[in-house]
């Protein structure tokens, strides 16, 4: 089950070496996102692309705009 | 939506160590952490406002603060928590009274706060709106209610008059130079 986090979490997790994923549309990321993020669109998010651009063996921290 | 990429991400493709920001980019924006992109660069009063401004305790003697004040030539004084949490605000003409009454009897318990990541220009739209002499103070909290900073309404107007300024001055030399290139 993905654990909830805060913001004082993703800074320490990045920190640490998490990876941070901006699922929101390319347009959103690109107008504003935040720092380190990748963006990894949630309709994009396939097997192919997630084995591409992601560690399996550092944490992943998904976020999108708000709790939508 | 980063629920659904969350669950997907562990179950689905194999992930082990998954976490979700639930609240997400407007929470760190609102927060006035750093931020990167086309929109970064566009002023928002969290990064104009001023960082340095006095606080007090709410049970600190308004003697004191009145002192604290004058000593660092201040009109004003943010009432915060052991958390900053903004609990309410004081000026020096709120601190003639009792020097050893506690602050919180005399502060506004409720002064108007904006977040950071507000655009400036939107703000001076905003305050333009209200009569001269309102809003003279904007304090800028997180949205868990943390102090970030105080923004005078006329140095947020100046700001936005020199960027103005700058951009006319940047357009004005651009046409010239395509003016200069044309001939």
């Amino acid at each position: 089950m993905p654990t909830e986090i805060s913001r004082e979490d993703v800074r320490r997790l990045v920190d640490q070496g998490a990876q941070l994923v901006e699922v929101l549309p390319a347009e959103e990321y690109e107008q504003q996102h935040l720092p380190m993020a990748m963006n990894l669109p949630l309709r994009e998010l396939t097997r192919a692309q997630a084995e591409r651009r992601l560690k399996h063996d550092r944490p992943v921290i998904v976020y999108c705009n708000d709790y939508l | 939506m980063s629920a659904r990429a969350a669950w997907r991400l562990e179950e689905t493709l194999g992930f082990r160590n998954v976490y979700r920001y639930t609240p997400g980019k407007a929470d760190w924006l609102a927060a006035g952490l750093a931020r990167e992109g086309e929109m970064a660069a566009v002023l928002r009063i969290g990064d104009v406002a001023d960082r340095d401004v006095p606080t007090c305790g709410p049970g600190e003697r308004v003697g004191d603060v009145r002192r604290r004040l004058q000593q660092v030539g201040q009109d004003v004084c943010v009432v915060v928590s052991k958390r900053r949490v903004v609990l309410g605000r004081v000026r020096v003409k709120d601190l003639e009274g009792d020097p050893d009454a506690a602050v919180e009897e005399v502060m506004d318990p409720g002064p108007v706060t904006y977040r950071p990541d507000t655009l400036l220009a939107e703000l001076v739209e905003h305050l333009q709106q209200l009569p001269k002499g309102k809003a003279n103070r904007i304090l800028v909290t997180t949205s868990d209610g943390e102090l970030i900073g105080l923004l005078r309404r006329a140095d947020a107007e100046r700001i936005l008059e020199e960027l103005h300024a700058q951009h006319a001055d940047h357009a004005e030399h651009e046409a010239h130079a395509q003016a200069q290139a044309s001939r």
